[in-house]
């Protein structure tokens, strides 16, 4: 334990009347929420982003109810261009490939949400458990959280997936998750290490308080922000992992899936025939979706981030 | 009330923890009700760390901490709970007690549903205003503000109105005004005596000999984690026996006396106790060794008392120097 | 006459207007004079003491003039000002000995900082260690790391190294606040020690603890919310203050020997105000128990007796 010098006194106390006067501090809970909502609504970058997420989002949600030919049908004609009863033309099956597109979005936006709640939760957990208690059990799962960032997490879902099949989409966003969550505890750790020093969390304490409580009630509200955009950042990988796993084949196959549009495409040959609207579509709205979300987590940094702001 | 006996606090440093830092070495001291007790020292004497101990914020590595007759050496959740409702602390950096992003009232609403969760709400409203005028703040000017729109002096009171609310018997004060202006350190200081006076004991740890000397009725001294000189403020200060408090004195930026007039004053004292340990002194009037001081306390770190309620401990400086008696 | 500074304003650049830090400040300091700058936080010292050798981006020169020995600084132009930093005006900036990078040896980082001045480390070497002894260093100091000195040790290397090319004009911001007593005795009286060797011509020492300034100083000049209020020897200050900001202010310090039960001090109600928009007249109108219909006017700062000027209606 360091010996602390007596500190400066007074001249620290309004820390620059310059700097107090003329930022607003972000991320703040309650009355803020407005001020936030405002810039975070005129932030193009949040703006485009969120606008495209939610339109796929809306697609993959409503639209199926309002197909005309279920994904699996052998609808039409096989290997047709985009037309009027079509419009994403038809694979070599004749099946219609918008019908897939947009039940796969479903399940693409299903292990994304999954995905991220699964990884998000074992992370925040053992980051705040970790900043806060130190010692011992800080070592503990900090070895835990480095060994599991080590493992080639995607070899390994190649490996559980090949030898034990994944069933249904929540399985396969459970299996993502499990390995996604080590740089979410570092981060979470971190944070938590520095607001751990802070006067409040010992007056907390003070308080009579247990430590699950001051864990949610005074150093998470702290990150609100940063815990916001974790969870888009986990979203967006979620998706692309699990389409990188459906197109090699090793995703559910009792549901639709974009990566698995790709993969059939592949497997049926769709690149020699020319049949560029069977896996142009997915992978592009695989990469859209992901995309707009990062641009949408760039945004979110400079709205919760007054310095950052370019007015 | 308060009581210390030989407090230690331990740290494991070196490269595989082999090393031991003592930074709270056979502290022994006490607090009644209705008086100041401060704890001085400089920078590295363990003082922080005493009034950490003391709020069960650290862990104590040996010694005994006594409050009212019962053992608060080392406590479990629940005692704990109970015991901060007789004992609290406020800190030395008032931005930094408060959480940034609420508003300060919800550390009242902390405490509340702690320890209050059935007082109904309009009581509550009462009990929090008369908190609040004993620190003789202005609701309306307080709640329902950020921490950064209050100046450092009215955080501070606030959190000893927090302390308060508690109806508590022992406040810990670690360094509260070195934060603030001096045109408001005089109001916090002045709000700690008429605390005192109300029966509140208070803890006030502090680097500022001044300070001490304004609010306390007694004082210790610490000097690299060990208590070196204890006793009634008039005392020590018009009197300081170890060559610490007596460099510490010296040293202290006087308004009506330059360093020199200080030196000048402190050649004589200094003369008189040259070449002589106090401590070992009256060890040897009592026809004791050096290892064989009352109560087992080990080599050097115990404390005489040269006059009624003044205490000094060995003379030499650093544990492995030599005792200037020889 | 050393420095001459001219109804200079200083003021910072804010989102929500300009926040006018000094607002208006002339004073003198004559050759060899160690002259304290007293004042809570807000009241613009730190900003005087920084202006006078480099305005940072936020902050913008408003008017007035800086002359030293004659010359008249260029303090609005940075590239300029090069010419004068650190050979003719040096700064000790707040919080300098946590500011030492904590990989590099100490002598290193003096190395490097000469170099960046155009000075050979080599030359000024033996200069170097001999001023390191004069304030109780040894020149071994030079092979270690900041991390392995103490906060006065590491302070008075700062010092030493701010007046390497001896300055007309050395600058101390709160150089003594962050120490432990003793310490802070040390470095006082090596300040004192370097003006009287001729180190230094002149100095000025800002700091909110007077005590110190007491010790050290021939001048204090006391500031509130951007403007002067009182400039006098420094007995003069402490025994016979003239400005009510300055009585009560020295009536707010308890010295050891005060006692609460003997003589209950008071402090200063209120707050200063807020320099975005500062009131016209004398700022500390709202606090002052002389207060009057007068003050809705800006006293000017007036010599009311030798080398004694205040800024008070109630006064001059």
């Amino acid at each position: 334990m360091t010996a602390t010098q007596p500190t400066t006194g007074p001249g620290t106390e309004t820390a620059d009347q310059a700097s107090v006067a003329g930022a607003t501090p972000g991320g703040r809970a309650g009355g803020d929420l407005r001020e936030t909502l405002y810039f975070a609504l005129r932030n193009p970058k949040v703006l485009v982003g969120g606008v495209v997420v939610l339109g796929f989002l809306v697609l993959g949600l409503v639209g199926p109810g309002f197909l005309r030919y279920a994904p699996m049908d052998y609808a039409g004609p096989p290997m047709a261009p985009p037309s009027a009863d079509f419009p994403l033309g038809t694979t070599t099956f004749g099946q219609d490939v918008f019908a897939q597109f947009v039940a796969g979005l479903r399940s693409t936006f299903l292990v994304g949400a999954l995905g991220a709640a699964v990884a998000g939760v074992i992370g925040m957990t053992i980051g705040f458990v970790a900043g806060y208690r130190g010692g011992l059990i800080d070592e503990l799962l900090n070895m835990l959280t480095n060994v599991v960032l080590v493992i080639p997490g995607f070899v390994v879902l190649v490996i559980i997936n090949a030898y034990l099949g994944v069933r249904s989409v929540p399985m396969q966003a459970l299996y993502i998750g499990v390995f996604s969550w080590p740089w979410v505890a570092r981060a979470v750790r971190s944070q938590t290490l520095s607001l751990r020093s802070r006067d409040f969390i010992d007056l907390a304490r003070l308080s009579g308080v247990g430590v699950s409580t001051i864990l949610r009630r005074e150093v998470a509200p702290n990150m609100y922000s940063y815990l916001f955009m974790t969870f888009v950042l986990l979203f967006g990988g979620s998706i692309l992992t699990a389409a990188s796993l459906d197109f090699i084949g090793l995703g559910p196959t009792n549901a639709m899936s974009l990566g698995l549009m790709m993969n059939q495409a592949v497997q049926w040959s769709a690149l020699h025939l020319g049949l560029w609207w069977w896996f142009v579509p997915p992978g592009l709205g695989i990469t859209l979706v992901v995309g707009s979300l990062y641009i949408m987590n760039v945004g979110l940094d400079e709205v919760f981030n007054p310095k950052l702001r370019e007015t | 009330m308060l009581t210390l006996d030989r407090l230690d606090k331990v740290y494991k440093t070196g490269t595989f923890g082999t090393a031991d830092l003592h930074a709270v070495r056979q502290v022994s001291l006490d607090v009644q009700r209705g008086e100041v007790v401060s704890l001085i020292g400089e920078s590295g004497s363990g003082k922080s760390t005493i009034g950490k101990m003391v709020l069960h914020l650290l862990d104590s590595s040996g010694g005994t901490m006594t409050f009212d007759g019962r053992d608060v050496t080392s406590l479990t959740f629940r005692e704990r709970r109970e015991y901060y409702r007789r004992v609290q602390g406020v800190f030395q950096d008032p931005f930094s007690s408060f959480n940034p992003i609420f508003k300060v009232d919800r550390t009242f609403e902390t405490l509340r549903r702690s320890y209050f969760p059935r007082v109904p709400p309009a009581d509550w409203r009462e009990r929090l205003e008369e908190a609040l005028g004993s620190v003789s703040l202005q609701p309306e000017d307080i709640l329902g503000k950020f921490p950064h729109q209050l100046s450092g002096g009215q955080l501070q009171r606030l959190l000893v109105a927090r302390a308060l609310l508690l109806d508590i018997d022992l406040l810990v004060a670690d360094e509260i005004i070195s934060m603030l202006d001096a045109s408001t350190r005089i109001d916090v200081l002045n709000l700690l005596v008429e605390l005192k006076s109300r029966g509140l004991g208070i803890l006030f740890v502090t680097h500022d000999l001044s300070l001490g000397n304004y609010v306390s009725d007694r004082v210790v001294i610490l000097y690299k984690g060990r208590v070196v000189e204890r006793g009634v403020t008039g005392a020590v200060f018009d009197d300081p026996l170890h060559p610490y408090t007596r460099d510490l004195l010296a040293s202290v930026p006087h308004l009506d006396r330059t360093w020199e007039d200080v030196e000048a004053e402190e050649t004589e004292r200094s003369a008189s106790l040259a070449g002589r340990c106090l401590y070992h002194e009256a060890l040897a009037a009592q026809g004791r060794a050096l290892g064989e001081e009352a109560g087992g306390v080990p080599d050097g770190v115990g404390l005489v008392e040269h006059s009624p309620g003044h205490f000094v401990g060995c003379f030499r400086l650093a544990a492995d120097d030599d005792c200037p008696a020889g | 006459m050393a420095l001459s500074v001219t109804d200079l304003r200083v003021w910072y650049r804010t989102l929500k207007g300009d926040v006018k830090a000094l607002d208006g400040v002339t004073f003198d300091v004559a050759d060899g004079e160690i002259m304290g700058i007293a004042g809570e936080s807000g009241c613009g010292k730190t900003t005087l003491g920084k202006a006078l050798i480099r305005l940072d981006t936020r902050m913008r020169h408003a008017g007035g003039t800086v002359a030293l020995d004659g010359d008249k600084l260029p303090i609005a132009d940075d590239a300029a000002m090069r010419r004068y930093r650190y050979r003719e005006v040096s700064l000790i900036p707040q919080y300098a000995m946590s500011a030492m990078n904590p990989t590099r040896k100490i002598g290193k980082m003096i190395r490097d900082l000469l170099a960046a001045h155009g000075v050979r480390y080599a030359e000024v070497l033996p200069e170097l260690e001999r001023r390191l002894g004069l304030v109780g260093l040894d020149a071994e100091v030079l092979k270690r790391y900041p991390i392995e000195l103490s906060g006065g040790m590491k302070q008075r290397v700062v010092l030493v190294l701010s007046t390497l090319l001896d300055p007309s004009l050395l600058i101390g911001d709160e150089v003594t606040s962050a120490l432990d007593v003793s310490s802070q005795k040390a470095v006082a009286r090596a300040l004192v020690e370097f003006r009287d060797r001729g180190f230094v011509r002149s100095m000025i020492v800002i700091t909110h603890d007077i005590s110190v300034l007491f010790q050290v100083a021939d001048t204090i000049l006391v500031m509130y919310a951007g403007h002067l209020a009182e400039k006098a020897p420094a007995r003069t200050i402490i025994d016979a203050p003239l400005h009510p900001y300055t009585k009560m202010l020295i009536g707010a310090l308890p010295q050891v020997g005060d006692r609460y039960d003997e003589q209950q001090l008071s402090g200063i109600e209120g707050r200063p105000p807020s320099l975005l928009n500062p009131p016209t007249g004398c700022r500390f109108r709202d606090r002052c128990p002389l207060a009057h219909d007068r003050c809705a006017e800006a006293p000017p700062f007036r010599e009311v007796a030798e080398g004694h000027q205040v800024a008070c209606w109630a006064v001059s």
